[in-house]
C-alpha cells in the first residue's frame, strides 16, 4: 500500500477534549446518585502501636455517615498478597501498628469532602510511638527497629543470582573497580491524583469506577482482599486518565478501603486523592544503595561485573514488588557482550512510603550504576567514554540475542545508533570544545549513555524473587505471559469501531489504533472510532492486561492489527463467495476486495457491510453472522522463570544511546546542558510525534531525578518535601533548550507491525547520561558522581570538600 | 485539603475592615490576592474565624506619582507593576524583581501589599522595599502610620502589624535618572522562591557614589547590607570594590539551611550574588 498511515504523525484525536478541558476524568465521571465522600485518617507516626480508636466524635459531626478504622479491615478484609515468602501482612489499612507517615489508619464519609475533612479531624488513633528507620543500611543492621515482628528482621527478601561464572571473571581480570551508588525515592506526580468511586449493588456486584491502569492481576488480588468471587468486582476505567507513569498501578489497595467504607456507609463512596496524600503515600520508585564491581580486561573487554543492592520498599512489601530488583533480569547486562554475573538483591523494608512502579520500572537504577562504571573504566584505562562502549557493544549478527540471565533481545543494531547519537552530537567537535572551555577553566563535560529499553513485561518475571527451591515444589505454579485483545467490528454502513482493553493514561491509544486499522482495511483514521473505557464485566481480559510497562506499543498495537487482519480476511472470504471465485483469485487492495488480475466487480467494505448486516442469506455456508473479530495476542517468547533464574522479563526490547554536554556554574555549582542527543530503536515508529512526546516525556522525567526530585525524610520518618514547594519537578523552564531526538529502526520480528515499547525511554537514561557529564566536567577536581539527585547545595558542598582536599 | 469553616466578609469600604478585624479581635485573616494564603488555609495551617476579603475594595489598587515617591495601593497586582509604564521609568528595579515573582497566574492575581504582609523572606518585594528604603502605611483603629521596612518586618511570616491593622499602601523613592539596578536571584527552578535574592541600585552624583542593596532568602527578614554599600560608595564601583563589597555580604549575612541549601551554600551565594548585581548594576547606570 503506497499511502499508509503508520509512520505519519497523524494529529492525536484526544487533545481537542484534552486540551479544551472536556475529557473525562474520574472526577469527572456521571453523576452517582447520592454519592458520598471519603477523607482518609493518615498516621502522623512512622512507626507506632496502634492502642485504641476513638470515633465518637466523629461520628457526631455534622453530614457523616460511617467511620471505619483498622479494626474493621482486620474483621472483614484478608491482606494482600505479596510477592516475596515472608510473611508481610499488608492490608488496605493499618491493623495492628503504623509503619509509614501516611499509612491509613482510619476513613470518614461524609456528605462533602469539606466535612468529611472535618470529622476526620476528629478521629482519635492512639499510637504508641515506636523507634525508627529509614536506612537501609541501617535498617538491616542489629538492634535496628524491626517493623514486622513475624518476619523478624527487615529483609522482605533476598536473593543471590549467579549467571555464568563471575568468580573466575574477576579472578582473570586484569583490572577490577568498585564503586557504591546511592539512588533517590521519587515519583512521577501524575497531574490527575488516584480517585475512585465504589458503589455497592444490590445483587452482591461491587463496582469500582477508579483511574486504575492495571496491570489487571491486581482484580483477582482485590476480589481475594474483599472476600467476593472475581465475577462480582467490577472495575470501570474512564476515557481519560490524566498520566500515571506506573504509579497508579498502586492505586489498588484503595480500591479495596474505599469500597470497603461504602459497605459499611450504604452509600456509594468517592474518594478524590488530594496532591498532599499523593506525595505522602502514593507510591514511588525505590531509593537504593548499590554496591558494583566491573572485571575487565586492559583492552577494555568487561568480563563480568557484580551488582549487589539494597532496595527499600518502604513500610510492606506492595505487589508487584520487588519487580524493583527484578523487573530488568533479563536485561541486568545491558547492551553489553559480558557472559558472568552475580547479583546480590536485598529488598528491604523501612519507614518510608510504599513503593512500586515508576516510569523505567528498576532501569534508571541499573543504567546509572552500569554506565557509572563504564565511565570509571574508561578513565581508569584511558580510553574514550565512547571507545571503551563499542568494544563491549553487542554486533548486529548477535541478533535475536540470548542474555546469559535469560533475555531475548529480538532485534537490534547497537553500534549504528551509538554512531548516529556520536554524529548528531558533533562528539568530536564537542570534546574539542571542552579542552578549551577547561583551559579557560570552566567546567565543561561530555557524558554518554546506552541502555537496551525493555517493554512489556513479563509477569513471570516476579517468580525471580522466589527461591528455585520453592519454585520445584510440586504445589508451585509456575507464571508467565503478556496478553492484549483488541476487537474491531464494521457497522451496516462500513464504519469501525475497534474496541479496546486497554487503559490509556494520555498516550494517544485512539489515534494510533486509527492509523492502523486504517491502514489494514483501506479507510482513513476518521472512519474508525476507538473505544476505551476498560470494564471487567464486558471486555476480553487476562492478568497481564493493562497498560503499563510500554505495553501498548508492541502488545496492544499487536493485538488491534491480528483483529483488523482477521476481520480483512472475512470481508475476502465473503466477497470471493459473491463474486463465485476462490478466495486465492481475490484481494484486498485500496479498500475493496478486488480480483487478483483481471477486471470484474469490487467490493468495498461499506458493500459488503451492507450487505452482511441486512442479508445473512448471502454468507456463504458455515460463515458466522455478523463482521467483527476479536484477537488475543500473546507473546510466545514470554515464559516462566527457569531453574537457573533465566527469564526472558520483557517481550520486545528497544535501544537508547545518548550524548549530553553540560557546564557546572563556577560559582553556583548550577548544572547547564549544552546539549543533549538522543537516539531511540523502538522498531516501526507508528506515529512520530506521538513517540517524540514520550522521549521528551521520559527525558524530562530523568532529568526531574537527576536533579531536582526527591521524596526526602527526616530521621523521624517524617516527609520533608510533601508538598510542590519542596517537592520540585521540573517545569518547560527547567527543559533543556533544544532536545535532538533521531531513531534507528530494527523492526521486532516477534510483533506483526514490528513495532516496539518506547513510554519508558529517556526517563532511564537521563540520571546516568547527566551524571557521567557532570562527572566529566569536573575531572579537573578529581570528582564523580556517585549520588543523585544533584543540587546546587549538594554539588557545591562535594566541590568545596574536593577543593579542600590536598 | 479542605479548609476548615470560616466566615466570609468582602466589605467595600476600609473603615468597614477595620470594624471587622476589630470585631474578630485577632481572628481574622485579610485576603489579598490568596497566593500564599489559600494554600495555607487548604492545608488547614491557618485557621482563622473569618476572611476579610480586600478584592472589593477598588480604592486599594493604584499606582501614583508623588513627591519623588511612587505609591502603590496595596491591591496592585504584580502583573500590572510588571507592565506599569511609571515602574518602568521610575523603579526599574522593582520592575525587574516582579519578574521573579512566582509565575505568570500567581502574578496576575498576587499583588504588593499582599506579598508584603505575608512577610517572606525570600520573596523579592521584601527586599526591594528594604533596598530602596521605602515605607509602607499601615491603618487600624487610632487612624494611620507609616513604617520602613527595618520597623515592619519582624521574623518569619511575621510582621508588627496589628491584628486590627491592614497595609493599604507601600511607598518607594523613585530612583534617580540614570540610576542602575540588578534584581539577582538563585532558586532551584524558574518561578520558585528564591535560596538567595539580592537588590542593587547605584546611582552616580558628580563623583559621589550611591548604592542601595538587600538580600532576599539568607535569613529571617529581608537584609539591607549597609556595610557592603558603603565599600562602594567609598572605593567607587571598581571591579575590586564589588570584590570585597561581595566578600563582606556573605560575612554579613547569616542565612539558615533547609532542604534546597545548606546555610554556608546560602552564605557563599550571597556574595556571588551581590558581586552579580553590582556588576550589572554598573552597566545599567548612565552618567
Amino acid at each position: 500500500m503506497s499511502d499508509r498511515w503508520i509512520g505519519k504523525s497523524v494529529k492525536r484525536v484526544e487533545d481537542f477534549r484534552l486540551l479544551t478541558g472536556r475529557g473525562t476524568y474520574i472526577d469527572d465521571h456521571p453523576p452517582v446518585a447520592n454519592v458520598h465522600q471519603a477523607a482518609i485518617v493518615r498516621s502522623r507516626y512512622a512507626h507506632g502501636r496502634i492502642l485504641r480508636y476513638d470515633v465518637s466524635k466523629a461520628l457526631a459531626a455534622e453530614g457523616v455517615v460511617a467511620v471505619i478504622t483498622g479494626e474493621d479491615v482486620a474483621k472483614e478484609t484478608k491482606p494482600f498478597g505479596v510477592g516475596v515468602t515472608a510473611p508481610v501482612h499488608y492490608y488496605c489499612a493499618a491493623t495492628d501498628k503504623v509503619r509509614f507517615v501516611g499509612e491509613p489508619v482510619a476513613v470518614v464519609v461524609a456528605r462533602d469532602r469539606y466535612l468529611a475533612e472535618d470529622a476526620a479531624e476528629l478521629v482519635d488513633v492512639e499510637i504508641e510511638p515506636l523507634p525508627v528507620v529509614i536506612d537501609v543500611e541501617k535498617a538491616l543492621e542489629p538492634g535496628a527497629p524491626v517493623l514486622h515482628e513475624k518476619v523478624g528482621t527487615n529483609l522482605a527478601g533476598h536473593r543471590r543470582l549467579v549467571y555464568g561464572d563471575p568468580d573466575r571473571a574477576f579472578r582473570e581480570a586484569e583490572v577490577v573497580l568498585r564503586e557504591r551508588f546511592r539512588f533517590p525515592k521519587y515519583g512521577s506526580t501524575p497531574i490527575e491524583t488516584y480517585g475512585i468511586i465504589a458503589r455497592w449493588e444490590l445483587d452482591g456486584v461491587c463496582t469500582v469506577w477508579s483511574n486504575f491502569m492495571g496491570p489487571f492481576i491486581m482484580h483477582p488480588l482485590t476480589a481475594r482482599v474483599l472476600g467476593l468471587p472475581e465475577n462480582k468486582l467490577r472495575f470501570i476505567v474512564p476515557p481519560d486518565i490524566g498520566g500515571s507513569f506506573g504509579i497508579k498501578s498502586s492505586i489498588y489497595p484503595y480500591i479495596a478501603l474505599i469500597a470497603l467504607a461504602a459497605k459499611h456507609a450504604g452509600v456509594p463512596v468517592k474518594w478524590i486523592e488530594d496532591r498532599r496524600e499523593h506525595l505522602l503515600a502514593s507510591s514511588s520508585g525505590t531509593d537504593r544503595v548499590a554496591y558494583r564491581e566491573v572485571a575487565a580486561m586492559k583492552d577494555g573487554t568487561v568480563l563480568g561485573m557484580r551488582y549487589k543492592w539494597l532496595d527499600n520498599v518502604g513500610g510492606y512489601i506492595r505487589s508487584p514488588e520487588p519487580g524493583c530488583s527484578f523487573r530488568p533480569t533479563g536485561n541486568f547486562v545491558g547492551p553489553y557482550n559480558f557472559q558472568h554475573l552475580e547479583v546480590d538483591a536485598s529488598v528491604v523494608m523501612t519507614n518510608k512510603s510504599l513503593t512500586g512502579p515508576n516510569r523505567g520500572y528498576a532501569c534508571g537504577h541499573l543504567y546509572f550504576e552500569t554506565e557509572g562504571m563504564m565511565d570509571r573504566l574508561a578513565a581508569k584505562l584511558g580510553l574514550d567514554p565512547v571507545e571503551i562502549r563499542r568494544r563491549n557493544l553487542l554486533q548486529p549478527d548477535q541478533f535475536p540475542y540470548r542474555t546469559p540471565t535469560g533475555g531475548y533481545y529480538d532485534s537490534g543494531d547497537y553500534p549504528a545508533a551509538l554512531d548516529k547519537a556520536v554524529r548528531i552530537a558533533k562528539y568530536d567537535d564537542l570534546r574539542r570544545e571542552q579542552a578549551k572551555a577547561r583551559a579557560e577553566g570552566r567546567w565543561v563535560g561530555i557524558g554518554v549513555a546506552l541502555a537496551v529499553d525493555p517493554s512489556v513485561s513479563n509477569m513471570g518475571y516476579v517468580a525471580t524473587a522466589l527461591d528455585p527451591q520453592f519454585r520445584a515444589k510440586p504445589e508451585y505454579l509456575p507464571k508467565s505471559g503478556a496478553v492484549d485483545s483488541a476487537t474491531v467490528k464494521v457497522d451496516p454502513l462500513g464504519r469501525v469501531t475497534a474496541i479496546l482493553g486497554t487503559t490509556p493514561q494520555g498516550q494517544g491509544h485512539q489515534t494510533i489504533v486509527a492509523q492502523i486499522v486504517a491502514d489494514e482495511l483501506g479507510l482513513t483514521p476518521d472512519d474508525v472510532t476507538v473505544v476505551d473505557e476498560m470494564d471487567t464485566f464486558t471486555r476480553v481480559w487476562s492478568i497481564s492486561s493493562g497498560t503499563y510497562s510500554s505495553r501498548f506499543g508492541s502488545v496492544g498495537t499487536s493485538a488491534v492489527a491480528l483483529a483488523a487482519r482477521k476481520l480483512r480476511a472475512k470481508l475476502v472470504e465473503y466477497a470471493a463467495h459473491l463474486m463465485e471465485r476462490p478466495a486465492s483469485d481475490v484481494e484486498f487492495r485500496d479498500g475493496a476486495v478486488r480480483p487478483r488480475t483481471g477486471k470484474g466487480p469490487s467490493y468495498s467494505v461499506k458493500d459488503l457491510a451492507g450487505r452482511a448486516h441486512w442479508n445473512t442469506e448471502s454468507l456463504p455456508d458455515g460463515m458466522e453472522p455478523g463482521l467483527q473479530a476479536t484477537a488475543v495476542f500473546g507473546f510466545t517468547v514470554a515464559k516462566a522463570v527457569d531453574a537457573e533464574d533465566r527469564v526472558n522479563s520483557s517481550n520486545t526490547y528497544g535501544f537508547i544511546a545518548e550524548v549530553m554536554a553540560v557546564e557546572v556554574d563556577r560559582q553556583t555549582a548550577a548544572i547547564k546542558i549544552l546539549k543533549y542527543v538522543t537516539v531511540h530503536d523502538a522498531g516501526t515508529i507508528i506515529n512520530p510525534m506521538i513517540a517524540e512526546g514520550q522521549i521528551y516525556g521520559g527525558a524530562l522525567h530523568g532529568l526531574g531525578g537527576a536533579l531536582y526530585e526527591e521524596l526526602k525524610y527526616d530521621d523521624d520518618g517524617q516527609l520533608l518535601t510533601g508538598t510542590f514547594m519542596d517537592y520540585l519537578v521540573p517545569t518547560a523552564s527547567e527543559a533543556p533548550a533544544e532536545i535532538e531526538i533521531d531513531h534507528v529502526v530494527s523492526p521486532s520480528p516477534l510483533t506483526p507491525l514490528g513495532s516496539k515499547g518506547l513510554g519508558e525511554s529517556s526517563s532511564m537514561t537521563v540520571p546516568a547520561v547527566i551524571a557521567n557529564a557532570v562527572s566529566d566536567a569536573l575531572v579537573p577536581l578529581g570528582l564523580r558522581i556517585t549520588e543523585l539527585p544533584m543540587t546546587p547545595s549538594g554539588l557545591w558542598e562535594l566541590i568545596r570538600s574536593a577543593q579542600r582536599r590536598p | 485539603m479542605k479548609p476548615p469553616k470560616f466566615e466570609y466578609h468582602a466589605p467595600s469600604t476600609l473603615d468597614e475592615v477595620i470594624a471587622l478585624l476589630v470585631r474578630y479581635d485577632g481572628d481574622a485573616k485579610v485576603l489579598a490576592g490568596g497566593q500564599s494564603l489559600v494554600p495555607l488555609l487548604n492545608f488547614r495551617l491557618a485557621r482563622p474565624a473569618a476572611l476579610v476579603d480586600l478584592n472589593r475594595i477598588k480604592s486599594l489598587a493604584y499606582i501614583q506619582e508623588h513627591d519623588g515617591h511612587v505609591r502603590f495601593g496595596a491591591m496592585t497586582r504584580q502583573r500590572t507593576i510588571e507592565f506599569s509604564p511609571v515602574v518602568a521609568r521610575r523603579l526599574p528595579l522593582l520592575r525587574e524583581a516582579t519578574r521573579w515573582v512566582g509565575h505568570l497566574p500567581i502574578r496576575s492575581r498576587g499583588t504588593i501589599g499582599g506579598s508584603i504582609a505575608h512577610a517572606d523572606p525570600s520573596a523579592e518585594y521584601p527586599a526591594v522595599l528594604t533596598a530602596l528604603g521605602g515605607e509602607v502605611v499601615a491603618r487600624g483603629p487610632k487612624g494611620e502610620r507609616t513604617l520602613p521596612p527595618a520597623d515592619l518586618f519582624e521574623t518569619y511570616l511575621t510582621t508588627t502589624l496589628a491584628a486590627d491593622e491592614v497595609l493599604t499602601e507601600v511607598r518607594l523613592p523613585a530612583m534617580p535618572e540614570g540610576a542602575g539596578w540588578a534584581f539577582e536571584e538563585f532558586a532551584r527552578r524558574r518561578g520558585d522562591f528564591a535560596i538567595v535574592g539580592v537588590a542593587a541600585a547605584v546611582w552616580r552624583d558628580g563623583s559621589r557614589v550611591t548604592a542601595r542593596l538587600a538580600t532576599a532568602g539568607v535569613g529571617p527578614v529581608p537584609t539591607r547590607l549597609r556595610a557592603c554599600e558603603e565599600i562602594v560608595e567609598r572605593d567607587g564601583l571598581t571591579d575590586a570594590a564589588i570584590d570585597a563589597a561581595a566578600r563582606r555580604a556573605s560575612e554579613l549575612v547569616e542565612p539558615d539551611a533547609d532542604i534546597h541549601a545548606s546555610a554556608d551554600y546560602r552564605r557563599h551565594l550571597a556574595g556571588v550574588l551581590t558581586a552579580r548585581a553590582l556588576t550589572r548594576a554598573r552597566e545599567t547606570a548612565r552618567g
